[in-house]
């Protein structure tokens, strides 16, 4: 129940933040999309922990900007190889465990990998991902586990 | 007229934005298959649509729609990769193969 209030708080801010207009008529045709959507998702059951995991907190803000530290880091390396005039590309696929005990844990990870450019997530089969690497050394990064190990701490410290 | 230091800031996102656009899209015509060529379009949907996104809200003369355009760049970087996701396993579920190097172990690019 108090996800569900939680989940209309939130979705109200951002009506609110969408709309611009305070106007008494537009204020309550929110309140009614906010209830018209917590009807429809609560019949769907998705107001849980895995579709709206504000459990995770501040914690996410910390691990998006590692990640984004990452991306950007990435996006030069790629653009690197993209624009060398010998195309230093060597294609790998490689599966790594993901050591995340949820589903919405996996599903960070993998998203993860397939947010930084030069490796993608290609298939997901029990713990493991196989992944699509434009070098071995993108491979290689990835194979120390670091990712996986920020994943699994920012997923399960809740 | 003078520039402020917001809008070279903005101007330095922008176009810094467009460069990446136009090294995934280098990307997309030199890469070899399918899957390598994922790697092109990651540029352009990460790298690329955030600088583009962070150079059109230091333009914006209101918060709101600098919260706007915050907001579809968060939904992008959600549904990016499952689209892509989605692509590959389509991909290899049509019996695509990726290509692999074959070259020598540790000939390849050490960079």
């Amino acid at each position: 129940m108090s996800h569900a209030i939680s989940v209309a708080v939130v979705l109200y801010g951002l009506w609110l933040l969408l709309s611009g207009h305070y106007v008494p008529l537009l204020l309550g045709l929110g309140v009614l999309s906010v209830l018209v959507v917590l009807f429809i998702a609560t019949r769907m059951d998705v107001v849980d922990k895995e579709g709206y995991p504000v459990h995770l907190g501040p914690r996410a803000l910390l691990y998006w900007s590692w990640l984004a530290w990452e991306i950007i880091k990435a996006n030069l390396a790629v653009t690197r190889h993209i624009l060398s005039p010998r195309l230093s590309i060597s294609p790998t696929v490689v599966r790594v465990k993901a050591t995340q005990k949820s589903e919405l844990g996996k599903v960070i990870y993998a998203n993860s990998i397939t947010l930084t450019p030069g490796t993608v997530s290609i298939d997901i089969d029990g713990p493991y991902i196989s992944v699509h690497a434009l070098t071995r050394d993108f491979a290689a990064d990835l194979r120390t586990g670091d990712m996986d190990r920020r994943v699994t701490d920012f997923v399960n410290e809740a | 007229m003078t520039l402020s230091l917001v809008d070279l800031l903005s101007w330095a996102c922008l176009l810094g934005g467009g460069f990446f656009g136009i090294v995934g899209g280098i990307g997309l015509v030199r890469l070899p298959d399918l899957f390598t060529r994922f790697h092109a379009a990651g540029i352009t949907d990460t790298l690329c649509t955030a600088l583009i996104a962070i150079g059109l809200m230091l333009q914006s003369d209101s918060w709101l729609v600098s919260v706007k355009l915050l907001l579809i760049l968060a939904f992008l970087f959600f549904t990016s990769p499952t689209s892509t996701h989605a692509l590959a396993k389509a991909a290899l579920h049509g019996k695509l193969k990726p290509l692999r190097y074959k070259g020598k172990e540790g000939a390849s690019s050490s960079t």
